[in-house]
Formats: structure tokens, C-alpha cells, sequence
């Protein structure tokens, strides 16, 4: 019998608390559990025998902190024997319990089938935390994972149990791992606070789109929280989830009793709260701490005769970050179109310059106008496209919370991108080609998401709504084969310029409704091709827009920061019931003065708040810019602008500056002066940190403006030389390196940062294939001195041109000396000064 | 939580200078998100402690040698174990700002040190109280990091805790605590009351930071 089999029917029982017995059977603290498995195995088939007798069907090996990590290669103990005897363990048990019925009188043929018993390999997390915050790489974890199933598999487990996990990313290698290594089916349950959060951001919404995307068996709740407080977050799970739910809760909420574990309930309380969690339709249940074979025989005896219920389908559209979750209903979701070089020179030379900012912000200033989704689109055949891809999709998921749309035609630069995508991503896109079918569909039931499906197969776009509606069937076939759900596909009926087709509205927007109607199907368009090749395109763009909505688009691919385009898109929601008491609507445009129509970008709250002023010149900004001034100049000087950090104020005084001045004479002769002015004044101490870095802010937002205006005019800059700046090995506090960056580049350096956590091999190469002068090295923690040694003995030794400075909280010009540093920067000023030095000054 | 804004001021390395009023508003600002942003979580437990020869210290959970933490726990017969994080979410904020406006991330780290603190005072004002009441009196919390208390402890206190599982305090290789706003330390507790004179920042001996809390020693 196979466990998926069985719980079609019947209900599955988990084993409860291991660490608690384990505690009284003697177990020291400090001691690792795990060893126990070698060191005491009666003690573990002991456990495991109970929990059987008490009427579990799934045994969990003692395996949760098995690991590399804490069980390293040459250590005292082999994981590989570790993992093999914990399985070894509940085998022993599991044939010890059935031999124990058969003597009791039930037939031995017939035993395992009337007594299931399964064995789980119990994986919990990994114990540190992934990147970016943490120093774990996304693969490395998936390979942690796969050493130890690989050995469970080998000993004889039947399922991979993957709980207590509090980390979307983690879980996700997790599954993956199991996914990549074994068939035994995979279930996963993760750590909720009582509002239903994870300790890394997640919610139950988030999580279920996660794992259902990658496909496991079963997805639940486990630890944290007893019964009571598991309960209403059991039935959100079930709201949502369509495939069966676990909650394996803690034996009560913990409290310390002179010097014990003690809890708020007593297990028949546990088993009463369990039954009414089975009640709701919860038919895989069990415990985690403190819960012993006592909890689990009370609780099987009240939820056994409540009915096995398997869960309805939900057929929810839905994608997700590691935060929030975007579900395409009624309520129309806009994806931010503006990442994405297509026509935009400034977006193309940000990727050939490798500058991720550029796109950040690019990201921050939709998500502040109303973007649900950013599309995201790095082609460009000059660049490694999969690469790029990946440390996009990295860079934006760990600066903005909203789900992403991976665009791309390259079938690897969207499995890289979705494999370390942190949640479950729409995908764009897939079309009714039978080659482009067989190239991304594996992907999306590997890694899970919403597949955009474009309405054109082998023999072009067809010219009617039928053709259209044919397509878009064919995709949902042929998804299908690859187990892909019919709400995980999102139609586009494609749109076709009116102004070379005069039916090409119409024919969209009768796919739309035909696929609303008649496939019970999603929708999503590119809304803005429908006016290609007209005047004001807005205003096409935007009554079709409207219109489109109206005809149940369900997803509107769009540039967020056009004014036209989210009027259409607020007053649609408030017209069509979707903005009750149009909350929004009146959010946004009232209380604005009467002259002309009122305004949308800038308005809303944002997340962003405080004055992101875009670097896609979008930033009509009348929002709140945090004290930072308004729109124009307000007769500041550009020099009181950069002096004060007042961004708005300083680009416009160089704006209006620029009509009758050379570009360089304002640097040299406003900009520079102005800059050190600041600087002079944080050395001497009467002006700080806070003001130094608002200045520099300023001073950049006028450079950007002046070398826009400089390149159109044909010149060019030339940066003063190159810089290299990294946080050392081992260490992930990068703020201080990123100051002195903000403050190298007003000084027109060109500034290489190879970011945190960096290893010596890649600053030397760097500063070799370079030709760098100057090293700039950060450490905050002592521990991570010695690796900035290191990287200083490598740089003499490969690179004995190159200037080393270095800085960090720990650090002394004592300690600098010994470490064979140049230069010992006790703040950003200095290092300012260390560079104009080496660089500036040895050119002279 | 209400944080003390001088306390934001000095890790941002004012000292006793006035901060003029386009950073206060950051500020204000900085804290407001911040409030948005952090959960602020705790652990306490209790274990037996030995005093041993030569600053030997065996803390139920660990065993370490340390002069300035023997010398802080003299008198004591138990300890605390003590762990607090403002969580993973005000680290996304700063990552975030860290990226693309750094003023801001200047001024959040610190708001979020001083918020890390403030919390962390609120929760041992109180643990103190419940303590005295018993007729017990707290020592003031020592983190490993402080004096010659080895950073190495890190791994044993956090593991007894279980404040990776429970409050999502993890470490990295170089032990590191991460959420990068989180603390932990001992206290002891002792039946003999103590006048503490020195604490956190005057307890350390760079007598040349720039962050001293102590304004007569010259920045």
C-alpha cells in the first residue's frame, strides 16, 4: 500500500512530539538528538512502537537536524549512518507492531494492509538562512537536502516529510531536492505565527500557491502554535488549498515551569480541539512539541469517525512573491510593462552597463503608481540573456514584494529565472506551437506558475475570435498532459493594431468574452499595441483599455506610470462595483485642486513613500518626497540644493541652469564646490552622516540630469579612474561599502562593487582583469578581519599595483597595520580622499 | 514602541549636535516605516549556573571562560538565556533602501538599533520586576561579543533557545546573528541586590568610538 493511495480514503495520523520524549528518556541538553539513532535505538523503535499502538500511520525518522551543516564531513559522527539508522529504526518498529497484531489475533497476511504503517524521512530546516539576507545559497541548500533523501530513500523510507519550515525559499529547495532525487511522495508544513505569518514574511496564501506550484502531495501547518491557534489558520489553508491539509500542532502554547516545558492544555483538551479541526475538513492530523503517544491515541479516537472529505478544486488563478499573493479574479490586475528594453535606449544601455539600479528603480517607481505584477524582460542579444535574467529576477525579489512576470523567449533564461524565483510566478509566455509547448510547459509544472498563453500556433495569429478561441483550447489540451490545471493558464488574445486592421479591437475583445464564456478562462493582454502607428496613443490605448476591462480582462500588461492608463483603470473599478463606496477613487482624485483633471501618478501611498524620484523621469512627484522639497527649484541654488539634500530642488535648478551654461562649468564650478563644502563640513563634525548621504543623493539626481543632457549633445564624461569596493568573505553587512559608493561616484569614479560576502579570488581577478588602482575592502565583525587579511595577502601577491583601503566598524589603524593595509578609512570622506590621492593626484 | 530619538541620533554619530530638521522629518519617517515593518520577538529561559576556577563559567547550556563575564555574574546562582529580534522584515526594509536611497538606510539602521535596545529594555524591565518580586535580583544582560565573552558561545545559547525555530534567529558562518537586528545575552540572578553603575555601551572598553554614549570622552 502506498501512502497516496491510502489517504484517498482513510485518515492519515502522524506520529507526535520526538525531542520531549526523547528529553525524559534522558537526552541532554546540548546533546544532539540524532545520535540517538546510533547511540540509543531501542529508545527511538521504543517511540516510534508507541506512537503505532496509539494509531498513527506515519512514523517520522529522527532526522530533523540531519544534516551536513551541523554533521560535517570528518566530524565525530557520519551523517550517511545517522540517516540510515533512523530509518532503520521505523522499520524495526513498524515490524515489531504488526508481528505484536498478528499475535493479538488479526491475520498475519493481512496486517500491514489493516495497519498501515509509513515511514516519513523527517526533514526540517536547514538552520541558516538563505540569501540575500542570509549567507546560504539557494543550490547549496538543494544539495544539503539531496544527501540526506538520497540516504533516506536508500534505507527504505516511503515519504519525504518536509515541517517546521518558516522560509519560502527553504522549503522550496526542499521540495525541488525531493523532487530531483526520488518518486516518494512529498508533503511539507511550515511554522505560522497566530496571525498566519511566517517568520520570514509569508502568509497561508503565499505558501499555497508555492507548494501547490511545485507540486507536492499534501501542505500544512506544523509547530509554533497548539490547536487553538491552529485552528482559524487551518481554515484559511482550506479556503485556498486544493489538495489535502496537514495540522500537526504543538501540545499547547509552552510556558516555563521551574525550569519545564509545561502547557496551557492537557491532551484531552488536544484531542477535542483536534476534532474540531477535523470537523473542518482536516482528515491528516497529528502532533509536533510536547504532544506524546497519549495526544495522539485520544485525538485518533475522536477524529477517526469524522468523514474523510478530500478538498474541492479551488480553480484560483494565482501567483505570488514571498509576500503577497496576486489572485486574477474579477478585480483586474496591472502588470507593470516598463522592465524591458524594447525602444527604450536608456533601459538597453543600463543592461549592457550591468547597472541593476537603473532596473530597481524602474521597479520601485511602478510599484509606487499601482502595479500588482512587474513584467520583467532583459533581452538583448548583446547580453548573456539567462544570466542576466536570473540576477534580475534576484535583485528585484529582494528589494520589492510584488510577484513577478518572467518574460522571456529563451526556454533557459526562464528556468533559471523560476527556479530561484521566491514564490510562484507568472509566466510569459507560451503559444500554441507544438515546439514552444514542449519547451515550456515542463518548466511550469516543475517549478510552478501561471503560463501566459499567446493565441497563435504554427500557422501565425488567426484573423478571427474562433481561430483565436481554437488556439487557446488546443494550449489548455495539451497543458493538460503535463498535469497543468486549467486555472494555471492565463489566454492572450492578442492584440492588433487598428490603424492597419480596423476589426482587430473587435476580434480581441470577442476572445475575451469567449474565453470568460465559453472556456470559464482568464485573460491578459498587451494593452498598448492597439494604437501602434497612431497619434496620442494614450488615448486609444486608454478606451481600449477601458473597453477591455469591460469585457472581462482579467490581467492588463501596461505602463503604470501613465496617467491616462490608471484613470481608465480607477474609474473602471469604481463604475463596475469592484471600489466599494469608490473608496479608491475618491482616495486618489479628491481634495485635488479644480484646475484640469487631477492626477493619479504620485498619489497613491506607495509603498516607496518617501521620494523615489525615478530614474524612468517619470516622477511628476507631487507626492510626499519626505521633506525633500517640491517639483521645481523654488529659487534654490543648485549649490544650496546639493548643500541642504534637497534631490527635486537641485535637478530642477540644473535643468534650468543647463539652457545657458556648459555642462562642465557646472560641475566644476557649482557642483564640486558644493560637494565639498559637505564634505569639509563631516570632517570637521558639523555636518553628519544623514546629511552627507542627502546631499550626495542630490548631487547625483543633478549629475544624472547633466549627462542626459550631455549625451544628446554628443559628450561624454570620463570617470576619474576605477574603484573596486567589497564586503569581505563571511561578512553580509554591507551599508558602510555602500555609503562610500554613493560618495565615490560624486567624485566620478567608476565604482565596481562586487557586493557582499565576497571571496579574495574575486576581488583579485577582478582587480587584474581590470587593471583597478584601488581596492576598497569592508569588514564589520571581527571574525571576518582574517578574510580581509586574506584578500590583501592575495591582492599583493597577483595585483601589487593595486591601493588597499579598508574600513568597518571593528576596524582601527592599529589593526589596518597589521593586516598590511594601505589605508585605514575611518569613514566615507576618507576614503573619498584615498582614492583623489592615488588616482587623482598621481596623474598630475 | 517609543524609541528615543537622541539614542537614533547617536548611532548616527551626532553626539550632543542637533540634527536639523530636513533629517528629524527622515527620521520621523524612517521610525514610522519601521513600526510598519518590525515584530518584535523574545526568548527567555533559565538555566543553573557554576562559577569555576580560573573564570571557567558552565551556564547549564554552555561553558565558556571569561573574566568580564565571570566578574558580571558574581553572586549569581542561575542565569537567563536571553534572545530578541525585530525580525526579518525590517532587514528586507533596509536591503531595500540599502539599494536605493542610502540616506535612508543609514537612518533606518539606526532607528532600528536604538528600536532593538528599546525593546530589549522594555522586555528585562519587566523580567526584572517579576524576579524582585520573588526577592531575586537580575544582573544587566552581557552578549556574547562584550569584553572577552567569546562571539563562539553564539551557537550553544541560540540552540538552547531554539530561536531559529521559534523566533527565526539564525547565524552565519561567521556567527553573525541574522535577523541583523537581534540580540542575545545572560543575566544573572542572584539573591544579593546590585547597584549597577556601568551597562552597554559604558561597559565597553574602545574608550575611542565614535558612538560612545559617554559625551565627556571626546569623539
Amino acid at each position: 500500500m502506498n501512502i497516496l493511495q491510502w489517504m484517498k480514503e482513510h485518515h492519515v495520523f502522524f506520529d507526535g512530539g520526538m525531542g520531549s520524549l526523547l528529553q525524559a528518556q534522558g537526552l541532554q541538553a546540548g546533546e544532539l538528538p540524532e545520535t540517538w539513532n546510533l547511540l540509543q535505538p531501542q529508545v527511538l523503535v521504543g517511540i516510534h512502537k508507541d506512537y503505532l499502538r496509539a494509531g498513527a500511520n506515519i512514523i517520522t525518522t529522527n532526522t530533523f537536524g540531519a544534516n551536513r551543516l551541523k554533521y560535517p564531513e570528518g566530524g565525530a559522527w557520519s551523517l550517511e549512518e545517522l540517516v540510515t539508522a533512523s530509518v532503520e529504526n521505523a522499520r524495526t518498529a513498524r515490524q515489531e507492531f504488526w508481528e505484536e497484531k498478528a499475535a493479538e489475533g488479526t491475520d498475519p497476511t493481512d496486517v500491514e494492509e489493516r495497519f498501515p504503517a509509513f515511514i516519513a524521512l523527517d526533514l526540517g530546516p536547514t538552520g541558516k538562512l538563505l540569501k540575500p539576507l542570509g549567507d546560504l545559497e539557494f543550490e547549496r541548500a538543494v544539495e544539503l537536502y539531496k544527501e540526506v533523501i538520497r540516504m533516506g530513500v536508500k534505507a527504505g523510507a516511503d515519504l519525504i516529510l518536509i515541517e517546521t519550515m518558516s522560509d519560502s525559499m527553504e522549503v522550496k529547495a526542499a521540495v525541488l531536492a525531493a523532487k530531483e532525487c526520488c518518486d516518494l511522495p512529498v508533503f511539507a508544513t511550515m511554522a505560522f505565527d497566530s496571525k498566519g505569518k511566517l517568520l520570514t514574511g509569508g502568509n497561508v496564501e503565499t505558501i499555497v500557491a508555492l507548494l501547490e506550484g511545485l507540486r507536492v502531495d499534501a501542505l500544512g501547518l506544523n509547530c509554533g502554535l497548539g490547536p487553538v491557534q491552529m485552528r482559524p489558520i487551518a481554515e484559511t489553508l482550506l479556503a485556498v488549498s486544493s489538495i489535502p491539509v496537514i495540522v500537526n500542532p504543538n501540545a499547547g502554547l509552552p510556558r516555563s515551569e521551574g525550569g519545564q516545558t509545561v502547557y496551557d492544555i492537557n491532551s484531552d483538551q488536544f484531542a477535542q480541539e483536534m476534532q474540531k479541526i477535523a470537523e473542518l475538513g482536516v482528515f491528516m492530523m497529528g502532533g509536533c512539541c510536547g504532544t506524546t503517544p497519549e495526544h495522539i491515541e485520544k485525538t485518533v479516537r475522536l477524529c477517526q469517525n469524522v468523514p474523510v472529505r478530500q478538498p474541492e478544486k479551488k480553480n484560483r488563478t494565482v501567483i505570488a512573491s514571498y509576500s503577497q499573493a496576486v489572485v486574477m479574479g474579477r478585480n483586474p490586475v496591472i502588470i507593470g510593462e516598463r522592465i524591458n528594453p524594447t525602444g527604450k535606449s536608456k533601459f538597453k544601455q543600463a543592461l549592457r552597463d550591468h547597472n541593476l539600479e537603473y532596473i530597481l528603480q524602474e521597479g520601485v517607481t511602478q510599484q509606487d503608481n499601482g502595479a500588482h505584477v512587474l513584467d520583467v524582460n532583459v533581452g538583448l542579444p548583446e547580453i548573456d540573456e539567462p544570466s542576466m535574467m536570473e540576477e534580475v529576477v534576484k535583485e528585484l525579489q529582494a528589494v520589492i514584494d510584488l510577484p513577478l512576470q518572467i518574460d522571456t523567449s529563451s526556454p533557459e533564461a526562464m528556468e533559471r529565472a523560476l527556479r530561484c524565483y521566491n514564490g510562484k510566478a507568472l509566466v510569459n509566455s507560451v503559444n500554441g506551437k507544438q515546439e514552444v509547448m514542449e519547451a515550456v510547459f515542463p518548466l511550469v509544472a516543475k517549478y510552478g506558475g501561471v503560463v501566459v498563453g499567446l493565441c497563435l500556433d504554427e500557422k501565425g495569429i488567426p484573423e478571427t475570435a474562433e481561430g483565436r478561441v481554437q488556439v487557446a483550447r488546443k494550449i489548455y489540451d495539451t497543458a493538460a498532459k503535463y498535469g497543468i490545471d486549467p486555472s494555471d493558464i492565463i489566454i492572450d488574445g492578442l492584440c492588433m493594431t487598428v490603424s492597419s486592421d480596423s476589426k482587430g479591437a473587435l476580434t480581441t475583445l470577442e476572445t475575451l468574452r469567449r474565453v470568460r464564456d465559453e472556456l470559464q478562462g482568464k485573460t491578459i493582454l498587451g494593452v498598448s499595441n492597439i494604437s501602434f502607428g497612431l497619434p496620442q496613443r494614450e488615448i486609444i490605448n486608454a478606451a481600449f483599455f477601458t473597453m477591455a476591462l469591460h469585457d472581462g480582462l482579467s490581467a492588463a500588461i501596461i505602463n503604470p506610470n501613465n496617467e491616462a492608463m490608471m484613470r481608465a483603470y480607477y474609474s473602471f473599478r469604481a463604475l463596475a462595483d469592484l471600489d466599494p463606496q469608490c473608496g479608491d477613487y475618491i482616495g486618489i482624485y479628491g481634495g485635488q485642486q479644480a484646475a484640469g483633471l487631477g492626477t493619479t501618478i504620485g498619489r497613491r501611498g506607495g509603498s516607496f513613500g518617501a521620494g523615489s524620484s525615478s530614474a524612468s523621469g517619470g516622477g511628476q512627484g507631487n507626492g510626499s518626497q519626505g521633506g525633500s522639497g517640491s517639483a521645481g527649484s523654488g529659487g534654490l541654488s543648485l549649490s544650496d540644493g546639493i548643500i541642504k539634500g534637497l534631490k527635486e530642488a537641485a535637478a530642477a535648478a540644473v535643468r534650468e541652469q543647463l539652457m545657458s551654461r556648459d555642462a562642465l562649468d557646472i560641475i566644476n564650478q557649482e557642483m564640486i564646490p558644493a560637494l565639498d563644502v559637505v564634505g569639509k563640513g563631516f570632517e570637521k563634525g558639523t555636518i553628519f552622516l544623514p546629511q552627507l548621504l542627502m546631499s550626495a543623493e542630490a548631487a547625483k539626481g543633478a549629475f544624472e540630469v547633466i549627462k542626459e543632457h550631455m549625451s544628446s549633445s554628443g559628450q561624454v564624461q570620463e570617470p576619474k579612474g576605477k574603484v573596486i569596493l567589497a564586503t569581505v568573505k563571511g561578512d553580509i553587512h554591507d551599508i558602510g561599502k555602500n555609503i562610500v559608493k554613493v560618495l565615490l561616484e560624486n567624485y566620478s569614479y567608476d565604482v565596481i562593487d562586487l557586493g557582499k560576502d565576497v571571496p579574495p579570488e574575486t576581488v583579485v581577478e577582478t582587480a587584474v582583469r581590470e587593471h583597478v588602482p584601488v581596492v576598497g575592502l569592508s569588514a564589520l565583525m571581527t571574525t571576518t578581519v582574517p578574510s580581509m587579511e586574506e584578500t590583501i595577502r592575495q591582492l599583493r601577491e597577483h595585483a601589487p599595483w593595486v591601493k588597499v583601503m579598508v574600513g568597518g566598524a571593528v576596524l582601527t589603524q592599529e589593526y589596518a597595520d597589521t593586516i598590511g593595509a594601505d589605508r585605514y578609512c575611518r569613514d566615507a570622506m576618507a576614503s573619498v580622499n584615498f582614492a583623489e590621492e592615488i588616482i587623482v593626484e598621481k596623474r598630475m | 514602541m517609543e524609541v528615543d530619538r537622541r539614542e537614533v541620533l547617536r548611532y548616527l554619530g551626532y553626539g550632543r549636535a542637533q540634527a536639523d530638521e530636513t533629517v528629524m522629518e527622515l527620521m520621523e519617517s524612517c521610525l514610522e516605516q519601521l513600526e510598519a515593518a518590525a515584530e518584535p520577538r523574545h526568548l527567555v529561559r533559565e538555566y543553573p549556573l557554576m562559577l569555576l576556577p580560573e573564570n571557567e563559567i558552565d551556564g547549564g547550556c554552555f561553558r565558556t571562560k571569561s573574566r568580564n563575564l565571570s566578574r558580571n555574574l558574581k553572586d549569581c546562582t542561575q542565569i537567563l538565556l536571553f534572545a530578541a529580534t525585530l525580525g526579518v522584515g525590517v532587514d528586507h526594509l533596509i536591503q531595500r533602501y540599502n539599494r536605493l536611497q542610502m540616506s535612508r538606510a543609514v537612518v533606518l539602521q539606526a532607528a532600528s538599533a536604538a528600536m532593538i535596545e528599546e525593546y530589549c529594555d522594555t522586555v528585562c524591565t519587566q523580567l526584572r520586576r517579576d524576579y524582585e518580586e520573588q526577592g531575586l535580583y537580575l544582573r544587566p544582560r552581557f552578549s556574547p561579543g562584550y569584553g572577552d565573552f567569546p562571539l563562539s558561545c553564539q551557537p550553544r545559547l541560540l540552540d538552547a533557545l531554539e530561536a531559529g525555530k521559534r523566533i527565526g534567529i539564525k547565524l552565519t558562518d561567521s556567527f553573525l546573528m541574522m535577523p541583523s537586528k537581534s540580540v542575545t545575552a545572560v543575566m544573572g540572578v542572584s539573591k544579593k541586590p546590585y547597584r549597577c553603575e556601568v551597562k552597554g555601551c559604558e561597559a565597553c572598553s574602545k574608550m575611542d568610538c565614535a558612538y560612545r554614549r559617554d559625551a565627556s570622552v571626546p569623539a
